[in-house]
């Protein structure tokens, strides 16, 4: 197991906090709360060590498009990058609906 | 040898009798009170075949349950009611085809609601661990208990499964374990470990854990006589095992569910 | 139009069985009450240790869901997860006790004790049945295995203890899954890659046949809630399954270990085809 910490430039608060997905088997849990302005902080726990660069490279990606200013831990159990961005997507979209808990 | 019948045969103050020959009961005199005395034990000759090594299957689940139901006690005074004693020395679960079949699951289950309703109806439950007491066979015979004793002793082993097969399960190899159980003390098989989890309520040092002398049995009937007070000041449910000082220094995370979610409960 | 129950996580069925909008969850995953020993055993923790306490009203009346997310760590119970088994059942009763009856229902997919926690899993179960027994003298304790994973383990004994039992074709019951009852006692007694005999034994269709679970359902969410609901509705029955010991001397009696009958024989020769 590995923890990393990253953090991106970003500028549009989310609404509200947003938890998707589950630490199981070629998937992922993320929670997001609304965080300090201007970054976006992501600490990543994965299972699987040594894809540093793949999480740099993925996470930059998402990031450079979605300008999400909030906390991000994830809480990875091999995960391919695709389910990494679909999860991060699934969570931002939760974070800009209004309404319900 | 089963560590089992010796020791039952050790503490009974008369006749030791079978319900089924791989679970015996006799009585003893604790104090004042006469105490029921149940093991489950090896049955080289038993029609379960997965269960005669002094596994709980579906025969010992059942004469189990007959055994703890049958300690008379409605037309006591609740606090008068009859110490029931768990000698608990047992491999495991029967595991098995027809265990399966037939619902292993279930039948242990009848074991433990008789255990719990005797625990509640007033009855002091005590389980003195003289041998192995692992997963379901140790939930089913011991587990719901007021009151935990064990022998300090290398044969005394508290586990939800055995090492080889824990290490298989986990994929790690035995040494792997050992080592990280260092560490990770619910992972332990050693029974001092167990012991600071906050379970046991009492750990013995006694000469003889295999075949008993008379300092021995005095000792343990002295430690079952206090478990037996304490079981009848004591809650009636197993919320003790969580104010144990044990429990305070290893359990912080169970505290913190609890006071957490009756704070949010409201 | 049938919407499945299975494909749902645990916290999606959990809400889903509740009244709409009534639900409230309890230690969800923003407190972070994460299992402390998975970590230092290199195994990546979630935040709500796979556990998703749920309370709000069934069909109007106040109920407590507990469901057991099956993605993380295969089900298995740690000391985290099943202390919020154990206390919400705990706190149900102690409300049932004060006035506002609060029944139970329980997600049981699991494979039992997480073994990372070994001793202290192998205790919460314990404290699980015990906190069951509790409640079900006093309010419905309901217990739902839909599957794919199935209710193995420890917490086979819990779903042994419940008021009433749902399953579905896809649910499974026993108390050792197939892959351990193969390693310990070898493939001439248990095949665990004979997937047909294994469902003949564990799967919900024998299980309710043979009277070991109540009531057998399709997956589909309102089909499931509506059966949750009667089985809520009928209270507290005067005699549950696990107190007739008789009855199990005579379920033990009728077959002889020997010479077993045929899964599918046996409904019959219990008297319950």
């Amino acid at each position: 197991m590995q923890t990393l910490n990253f953090e991106f430039p970003a500028d549009r608060p989310p609404a509200r906090r947003a938890h998707v997905g589950v630490a199981g088997s070629g998937d992922l849990e993320v929670l997001m709360t609304p965080g300090p302005a201007g970054v976006a902080r992501v600490r990543v726990r994965t299972s699987v060590d040594g894809f540093d660069t793949v999480w740099r490279v993925v996470l930059e990606r998402f990031f450079a498009r979605h300008r999400v200013a909030a906390g991000f831990e994830l809480n990875d159990s091999g995960a391919t990058p695709g389910v990494v961005t679909l999860r991060l997507r699934q969570a931002v979209e939760e974070s800009m609906e209004e309404g319900s808990a | 040898m089963s560590r089992g019948r010796n020791w039952i045969r050790a503490l009974a103050d008369g006749e030791v009798s079978p319900v089924v020959p791989s679970v015996i009961t006799a009585d003893a005199r604790l104090g004042e009170d006469v105490a029921r005395l149940i093991a489950v034990v090896p049955d080289p000759g038993s029609p379960y075949h997965r269960a005669r090594k002094g596994e709980v299957g579906l025969r010992e689940a059942y004469a189990l349950a007959e055994a703890v139901a049958g300690v008379a006690g409605a037309h006591l005074p609740e606090d008068r009611r009859r110490p029931i004693v768990a000698v608990v020395d047992l491999p495991s679960q029967a595991y098995g085809r027809v265990e399966e079949l037939l619902g292993l699951h279930h039948a242990l289950a009848v074991t433990v609601d008789a255990y719990a309703r005797a625990r509640t109806a007033g009855h002091p439950v005590v389980a003195l661990i003289v041998g192995t007491a692992l997963s379901g066979g140790f939930l089913a015979h011991g587990f719901q208990a007021n009151q935990i004793l064990a022998l300090n002793d290398p044969g005394v082993v508290v586990h939800a499964m055995h090492r080889e097969a824990a290490a298989r399960v986990t994929l790690r190899s035995v040494a792997e374990l050992d080592e990280l159980a260092r560490r990770v003390p619910p992972l332990s098989y050693d029974v001092a470990d167990w012991a600071k989890l906050g379970l046991c309520d009492d750990l013995l040092e006694v000469g003889n854990a295999d075949e008993p002398d008379g300092a021995d049995v005095r000792k343990v009937k002295d430690a079952l006589v206090s478990a037996v007070a304490r079981a009848r000041r004591g809650p009636r449910d197993l919320s003790n095992r969580l104010t144990s000082p044990g429990a305070r220094r290893t359990r912080g995370a169970s505290l913190r569910v609890r006071e957490a979610m009756t704070a949010q409960w409201g | 139009m049938r919407f499945s129950f299975i494909e749902l996580d645990a916290r999606g069925r959990a809400f889903a069985l509740l009244d709409g909008g009534t639900g409230g969850e309890l230690c969800g995953p923003f407190e972070r009450i994460e299992s402390p020993w998975l970590e230092p055993q290199d195994v990546v923790p979630q935040s709500d240790d796979g556990v998703v306490v749920v309370r709000g009203k069934l069909d109007g009346r106040s109920a407590v869901v507990i469901g057991i997310e099956q993605a993380f760590q295969g089900g298995g119970i740690g000391e985290v997860s099943g202390m919020k088994l154990a206390t919400a059942l705990s706190l149900a009763a102690r409300d049932s006790r004060a006035g506002v009856p609060t029944a139970a229902v329980l997600l049981l997919e699991t494979g039992g004790v997480r073994l990372q926690e070994a001793n202290l899993g192998l205790a919460t179960v314990a404290e699980v049945c015990s906190a069951l027994l509790e409640l079900r003298a006093l309010q419905p304790v309901v217990g739902v295995i839909a599957g794919m994973l199935g209710c193995f383990g420890g917490m086979s004994i819990a779903a042994g203890l419940c008021t009433e039992l749902i399953m579905t074709r896809e649910g499974r019951l026993g108390l050792d899954g197939p892959q351990v009852i193969e390693s310990e006692a070898g493939v001439a007694e248990f095949d665990a890659s004979d997937h047909t005999m294994i469902w003949s034994i564990d799967g919900g269709t024998q299980r309710t046949r043979t009277g070991l679970a109540d009531v057998l359902v399709p997956d589909d969410v309102a089909a499931i809630r509506s059966a949750v609901i009667e089985a809520v509705g009928c209270g507290v029955p005067a005699e549950h399954r696990s107190q007739r010991i008789g009855e199990l001397g005579a379920l033990l009696a009728a077959v002889d270990p020997a010479d077993p009958p045929k899964p599918g024989d046996l409904a019959a020769v219990w008297g319950r085809g």
